[in-house]
């Protein structure tokens, strides 16, 4: 009785968003799972349950191999745009770090691209990596002709090899700015004594940063290749204003959304589950990670 | 004394949150009630030619069907994406609105197979639409002996349309016949310094394109039995399409993924392509752009074959006011009707008995067509297959537009007809 004194009223005041989370987020995702293994292929509703085959369907047996190709998208505009923004964002956060003036203003002028939603962007970048090149070339293209760089001119997102590289460039522009934030509030975060040490054992610059700095930031760019990652592997409205839904440019979100515009229940569910999978893979290791990290703390 | 006061906060906080969500869910329980005369009318034409044409159906009704109002329920945007979401969700919470606007033809196969429309069949014979529709959109629309949807018009898919001043340039003055004349022609503008002389945008525009090619190398009743399972996909006749397909590729504009149709009808009107082929509805878009140096032609082989799509009004089960919908119905399908609608929206009537001299020039040829020429449907455009099948249509196409493999793109045609044809 004593100790449910002391936890109830607790427990009551945070009931209303336990109940709601386990209805629409829980319960959603077990409704989902239940629909990915049933035969809903149309507005006729489920017949019955077909255990997984709608997921080796899926990978095995999906015309041209669609799903697999969406993976193969997803991938490669992952990896892009990660190693991009956290480079860009790490370039950043060092420049300022080490001194600049006008910070403050640098600071802004980077961070302001996150402000803007994707699908805006979006819209400007689909003109920006206009595919024609040489007379009729237009947007980035038309920048390089008129520089001189014709060579550089690209086909962009039309690429069928590499167009989910292109496809990561606005990406890397709107969000290296906030991986910049990160690593800057990381540099910040770092006690000035620990330099003063550094410098009393005659540390380099290079020696400074490569064995006192940057082991300090690891935590900071776990966090950033986490949030960037899950973004990543969600990926809708960039992509859907850009190309559109398309063969060329379309990852796992953008054929759910296709496949539910057929009224193919099942089949959308069982992707949404994967990209649940996918998305859990890399989010659940880091969750425990830093829960570890604050009860050792 | 502590606990009591924690509770107490705790209670209100709790009580609170359980009124905000029950005065949100009590909101949209109104209305509806076996004695309505409103008649919810769901579409996505939402602006443009479509609204005005909308609206003239409106004014028609409510002349018509005294009595009985018109209530807007339009779902803007997506070119009818969102409307279909939601009307999808509606009709699974056995919500229908009392009629939907959806293409006729075998895009309504999910609905039927649904139990979600009503076979209007005897309204047909009581309206008489047997004898006002011609009999191929009569065949057409026929699924196992019944008829459930009256189409509001009808627009062709199969023209080709061409910017005159490029093609006197090259010296080109009479419309090709066949598809070598037409590769003969490509030629000719392409002599004359056009690299892509014919303009083709992103995956669903191919996918017309090579509709169009299909029907010149299998003939319309092979063409038709692709969607029927009567003709097989793996046919020596659709590889040569394919084939021939592939080969007007290379006249189209490289940037062709990256472009809706009317970016590439605005390579037209620039003089940067001479051909384009695209449904009738760019006649409307070219006079509304202002633009009049345009000429049409039927895709060369295509002989007297008019590929039509159709809007369409259904009468869904458990409609909360049955008779006023049949009402809409009959005006939708009544000679006055597709005139005020057809007039506004640039596209024709579907009944053989409109008067051609109430329409546009592009419209009077094409209903003169109309009567005479044999129907066929359109995949790209639902009237052929379901949508579904249009998406793994699109998305074929889509990558053949990248690699050009004609052996894929015919095995994945005939796996996506082996799923999605009619069982």
């Amino acid at each position: 009785m004593r100790k449910l004194r002391h936890w109830g009223p607790g427990l009551l005041l945070l009931s209303p968003s336990l109940i709601l989370l386990a209805i629409f987020v829980y319960g959603l995702i077990a409704w989902t799972t239940k629909v990915s293994v049933s035969d809903e292929h149309n507005a006729l509703g489920s017949k019955g349950f077909v255990g997984l085959e709608n997921y080796t369907k899926l990978f095995t047996n999906d015309i041209n191999d669609r799903f697999t190709h969406s993976l193969k998208n997803l991938l490669i505009f992952t990896v892009v745009f990660l190693v991009g923004a956290m480079f860009f964002g790490l370039l950043w956060a060092f420049i300022l770090e080490r001194g600049v003036k006008a910070e403050g203003f640098f600071r802004t002028v980077y961070l302001f691209p996150m402000a803007v939603s994707f699908v805006a962007s979006g819209v400007v970048w689909r003109w920006l990596m206009n595919p024609n090149k040489g007379d009729s070339a237009g947007g980035l293209n038309s920048v390089l002709g008129g520089l001189g760089l014709d060579f550089l001119q690209n086909t962009w997102w039309t690429n069928p090899d590499w167009g989910m590289a292109a496809m990561a460039i606005p990406a890397i522009w709107q969000l290296s700015g906030y991986v910049m934030a990160l690593f800057l509030a990381g540099f910040r975060g770092i006690p000035q004594e620990l330099r003063e040490a550094a410098a009393m054992d005659g540390a380099s610059t290079y020696r400074l940063y490569r064995n006192v700095i940057f082991p300090q930031l690891t935590p900071v760019a776990l966090s950033a290749l986490i949030i960037l990652g899950h973004m990543s592997m969600k990926m809708f409205d960039l992509i859907m204003s850009v190309s559109g839904p398309q063969w060329l440019t379309e990852v796992p979100a953008i054929y759910v959304w296709q496949t539910l515009l057929t009224s193919d229940y099942a089949k959308a569910a069982a992707i949404s589950i994967i990209l649940l999978l996918l998305v859990a893979v890399v989010i659940v290791p880091y969750l425990i990670y830093t829960n570890r990290q604050e009860k050792n703390a | 004394m502590r606990f009591t006061r924690r509770a107490a906060v705790a209670a209100v906080g709790v009580a609170a949150l359980l009124t905000a969500t029950a005065c949100g869910s009590s909101d949209d329980s109104s209305g509806g009630g076996s004695g309505s005369t409103k008649v919810e009318v769901f579409t996505w034409w939402a602006d443009g030619g479509e609204k005005a044409g909308l609206d003239g159906l409106v004014k028609q009704f409510g002349t018509d069907c005294a009595g009985q109002t018109f209530e807007n329920g339009a779902v803007a945007g997506g070119a009818g994406a969102n409307a279909k979401s939601v009307l999808a969700s509606r009709l699974q919470q056995s919500d229908p609105p009392d009629t939907f606007q959806a293409h006729a033809g075998a895009e309504l196969q999910d609905y039927i197979n649904a139990g979600q429309i009503e076979d209007l069949s005897a309204d047909y014979d009581s309206w008489g639409l047997k004898q006002a529709f011609p009999q191929g959109l009569i065949d057409n629309l026929t699924v196992e002996g019944k008829i459930y949807s009256v189409p509001a018009n009808i627009h062709r898919a199969n023209v080709v349309w061409t910017n005159k001043k490029v093609l006197a340039d090259a010296g080109i003055t009479k419309d090709p016949a066949d598809m070598a004349a037409f590769i003969a022609d490509l030629d000719k503008v392409k002599a004359k310094g056009i690299a892509a002389p014919l303009a083709v945008g992103k995956d669903w525009t191919q996918l017309m394109l090579f509709e169009s090619v299909l029907i010149t190398d299998l003939g319309a009743d092979k063409f038709t039995g692709l969607w029927t399972g009567a003709t097989d996909w793996n046919d020596a006749g659709v590889t040569k399409a394919i084939n021939d397909f592939k080969t007007l590729l290379t006249y189209t504009n490289k940037d062709r993924d990256a472009l809706d149709w009317t970016d590439a009808e605005k390579l037209v009107m620039d003089g940067k392509a001479a051909y384009q082929l695209m449904g009738d509805w760019e006649a409307a878009d070219l006079d509304a752009k202002k633009f009049t140096d345009y000429a049409w032609f039927t895709f060369p082989g295509n002989g007297d074959t008019f590929q039509w799509l159709a809007d369409s009004f259904v009468l869904p089960k458990g409609a909360k006011n049955a008779e006023g919908t049949k009402c809409w119905l009959k005006t939708v399908g009544s000679d006055a009707g597709q005139k005020a609608f057809n007039t506004t929206k640039g596209s024709i009537p579907a009944r053989t008995d409109a008067k051609p001299a109430d329409y546009p020039k592009y419209q009077q040829a094409a209903m003169a067509d109309w009567k005479s020429f044999k129907q066929v449907p359109s995949c790209a455009h639902g009237s052929a297959c379901s949508q579904g099948w249009q998406g793994a249509a699109n998305s074929a196409l889509g990558k053949f537009s990248t690699n050009q493999d004609v052996a894929e793109l015919q095995k994945a045609m005939a796996t996506a007809a082996s799923e999605f044809v009619k069982k």
